[in-house]
């Protein structure tokens, strides 16, 4: 059981506090943080402040609902949103070439930045390497908090593999291009190319020769040019990450680590805000998305599947006798086995039939047995056509059973954090049914995020 | 028949529980597969409840009927290194590449070139034969990145193309590409029956196909049973009210008056099923527009306890029999 109460997140003080200035989305993939970006945007605006959301990929539908369907590195206002207030939403996707297209370009003379954009070196490398998006989006905040247009900044972060690229990157990037490596590379290429070579010591000639046989000679000639061309701008790379790493460092920043209430994004949470701490970033607390509730918490899971047991069993002995419904089968038990199209999952057409109808499925002896969910067979559903009391009652329980299972489950999880974490404050979103694609949806979970969820004390 | 199997999905629809459950199935009986992870996150090893992998194949579980589960955590630095030693007897030379920062430099900064040492690895696996002239693996299985990203991650070639036109890195390149689109590999992307990953999963498979790599099947992770329909909720909650807090009343949980134990269950109870028959209809949605990519669909239950060993079992038994043999 809970021990340990982990105090509210405070969203709407956070958001209406205007020494906030940046507010950073951060968490592992699958966890909604490109909508809680959104949605904090769409409730910051909408409470009057001027807000600009920059994300870094966003499904195709949620950046529709924000207005922006194009990837081109301008923020655009969102229409509808905070205008009696006074506050106004703008969003833009983060174009990451683009971005450092335009870096090259404000840092080298016009020739030099025409050489590095032409460099297929460049070119791979400004598309894809696995630190440039990380890179990109913060020098990116950068730009945008230099140009003080907006009261508030929010930005969502890329989908990193693990927490550390996102805040190491600006340092790797830096320290590859600045580091002794390339320094090495580029040792020919300035003193004149191949002619060059006997000039440098002799460690470093097998070196490059190493290289040249490994990476292919073009290639190597490639990067020695592209680092030629770079090397007026290592200085201002070093410069740029470091100030952007005090920017994150400073007390108008707050972080905000997402996550679902599941095992593996909990603790890739629990990694970013010990990461944070260490890196001293100013960490604001934990959005915990898609929790789920229930308006009969004092109903436990064992006591509703034990009374949809005995339901099912009262309904399958009267079935014969009274019911008006002429269908013999009515045990409350998935038959795998009858539904021919379970062993053929190869047929791309076959789930259709099955989809409204799952079986009863009881948790408890569930286990046991091997059960194909998609093979439930559809005579034990309740549906429409077959809708006594006591079945409608038992689907009901059953239903219930699951969600506190869930609920368990999650809290178990949350909990598991809180013991490692307890000073973290924590906003936790309740679950929507469906998927959220418009501002209304965004709306609904900037309300979740900042009313604090009622969660009732539950009884044995 | 595929003997290189690449599991990729949106993040959160657990392609590595997949990966492994795969791993399992197709090494029943007997045979003997390789999982390999290429993001080095130890995911594998989290999940098959082990230490963290190294750079080395080791057998990490047994399968049903005798057949053995090998998995690799491919890092770029060593595969390099590794290639090194194999290509060009560089033992002693690697090492100093290493110390100067030049292995890490050609595996972060320049992403072709990683995902050509990743994809390569993985490739050599597939291909290799035992002293017998068997194959050692009779299928390998990767935990590839995310659907946004894994065309881009497959396609070495294009990737390389730019950087190396000639030269060792171009031709080995060339021969992984070759295996990647021929019929010895499959592409099987994971996904939910929610909006966003099913769209990913429509996009992950056109670009694939447009790049002329093999899609394999779809897998619809984390399915859970429909218990009640739209119009059965409806009809609970207008005609047979009352009925319904005599049924709870009747099994034992209080009274079904007004104000009553069970009829207080009524509201949140139905609450939850209105909840519940609204996802069960987005679902239906999204499992109709998966079975119009023209793929194999397979689905694993959602395990409601989570995922630990006993459940990686289950779902690989789950899996192996939906899969074609």
């Amino acid at each position: 059981m809970s021990m340990d109460v982990a105090p509210w997140l405070e969203t709407d003080a956070l958001l209406d506090n205007p020494q906030t200035r940046i507010v950073v989305c951060c968490g592992s993939g699958g966890v909604g943080k490109t909508t809680t970006a959104a949605a904090l945007g769409v409730r910051a605006a909408e409470r009057g402040r001027k807000v600009v959301v920059l994300t870094i990929d966003p499904a195709r539908r949620l950046a529709q609902s924000m207005g922006i369907d194009a990837l081109d590195n301008i923020p655009r206002k969102v229409a509808g949103v905070g205008d009696e207030n006074g506050g106004e939403l703008h969003a833009m996707m983060l174009d990451m070439k683009r971005t450092f297209d335009e870096f090259v370009e404000a840092h080298a003379d016009p020739e030099r930045a025409r050489a590095i954009l032409a460099n297929p070196f460049y070119q791979s490398l400004s598309a894809g390497f696995a630190g440039t998006q990380e890179y990109m989006a913060m020098e990116k905040l950068g730009q945008l908090r230099a140009r003080d247009e907006w009261d508030l900044i929010i930005v969502d972060t890329p989908p990193s593999r693990s927490a550390l690229d996102f805040l190491d990157a600006p340092k790797r990037l830096g320290s590859f291009l600045d580091g002794k490596f390339i320094r090495v590379l580029m040792a020919p290429a300035k003193v004149g190319g191949r002619a060059g070579m006997k000039f440098l010591n002799v460690g470093v000639s097998m070196m490059t020769g190493t290289v040249n046989k490994v990476l292919g000679g073009q290639l190597l000639r490639d990067v020695q040019t592209f680092a030629a061309a770079m090397d007026t701008m290592f200085g201002g790379f070093r410069t740029r990450a470091e100030a952007t790493y005090r920017l994150l460092q400073a007390p108008g920043t707050a972080f905000l680590v997402v996550a679902a209430p599941e095992r593996d994004a909990l603790r890739e949470a629990a990694y970013f805000v010990e990461r944070l701490g260490a890196d001293r970033m100013p960490l604001a607390g934990l959005v915990l998305n898609r929790v789920h509730g229930s308006g009969a918490e004092q109903l436990s899971a064992e006591r509703a599947l034990a009374a949809a047991e005995i339901l099912s069993m009262a309904d399958a002995a009267m079935d014969p006798a009274t019911a008006p419904d002429p269908e013999p089968e009515t045990e409350a038990e998935p038959e795998a086995e009858l539904d021919p199209d379970a062993s053929d999952p190869a047929d791309p057409g076959d789930g259709e039939e099955n989809l409204a109808d799952g079986g009863f499925v009881d948790r408890d002896s569930g286990k046991t047995q091997a059960r194909n969910p998609s093979a439930a067979d559809p005579d034990v559903s309740p549906t429409s056509a077959d809708t006594s009391a006591e079945r409608l009652a038992a689907g009901l329980l059953r239903l219930h059973a699951e969600r506190m299972q869930v609920l368990g489950r999650e809290q178990r999880t949350h909990d598991r954090f809180t013991a490692l974490h307890p000073e973290v404050p924590v906003a936790q979103v309740a679950a929507l049914p469906g998927d959220v694609h418009d501002l209304a949806g965004l709306r609904a979970i900037g309300e979740r995020l900042a009313v604090p969820m009622e969660r009732p004390q539950r009884a044995g | 028949m595929s003997r290189l199997h690449v599991v990729s999905g949106k993040g959160g629809t657990g392609k590595t529980t997949v990966a492994a459950a795969l791993a399992l199935a197709l090494a029943a009986d007997g045979k003997r597969t390789l999982l390999v992870e290429v993001e080095g996150r130890q995911g594998i090893a989290q999940l098959f409840e082990t230490e963290a992998l190294p750079y080395e194949e080791r057998k990490i579980a047994t399968a049903p009927g005798g057949g053995e589960v090998h998995a690799l955590a491919i890092d770029p630095e060593y595969a390099l290194l590794d290639y090194l030693h194999m290509f060009y007897k560089l033992g002693s030379a690697g090492r100093a590449l290493k110390k100067l920062g030049a292995i890490d430099f050609a595996t972060t900064i320049a992403p072709g070139l990683r995902d050509v040492l990743l994809t390569g690895k993985a490739c050599e696996a597939v291909r290799r034969k035992g002293k017998d002239g068997k194959f050692v693996y009779d299928s390998v299985v990767m935990d590839a990145p995310p659907t946004g990203r894994i065309t881009r991650f497959l396609n070495v070639n294009h990737e390389v193309a730019g950087l190396a036109r000639t030269g060792p890195i171009h031709n080995q390149a060339q021969a992984v590409m070759r295996v990647l689109k021929s019929p010895q590999t499959a592409v099987h992307l994971v996904t939910l029956l929610e909006e966003m990953p099913v769209q990913e999963t429509a996009d992950g498979i056109a670009e694939l196909r447009a790049d002329g790599l093999p899609a394999g099947a779809v897998i619809i992770n984390m399915v859970r049973p429909a218990i009640l329909d739209h119009d059965a909720v409806e009809i609970a909650a207008n005609g047979q009210r009352a009925a319904v807090a005599k049924a709870l009343s009747q099994a034992g949980l209080g009274g079904a008056r007004r104000g009553g134990l069970a009829e207080r269950l009524v509201d949140p109870l139905l609450e939850q099923a209105r909840e519940h028959a609204e996802r069960v209809g987005l679902e239906r949605t999204q499992r109709a527009e998966l079975s119009d990519l023209g793929l194999p669909l397979h689905e694993l239950e959602l395990l409601t306890d989570g995922i630990d060993l006993a459940g990686l079992y289950r779902l690989a038994a789950d899996l192996r029999k939906q899969w074609p043999s």
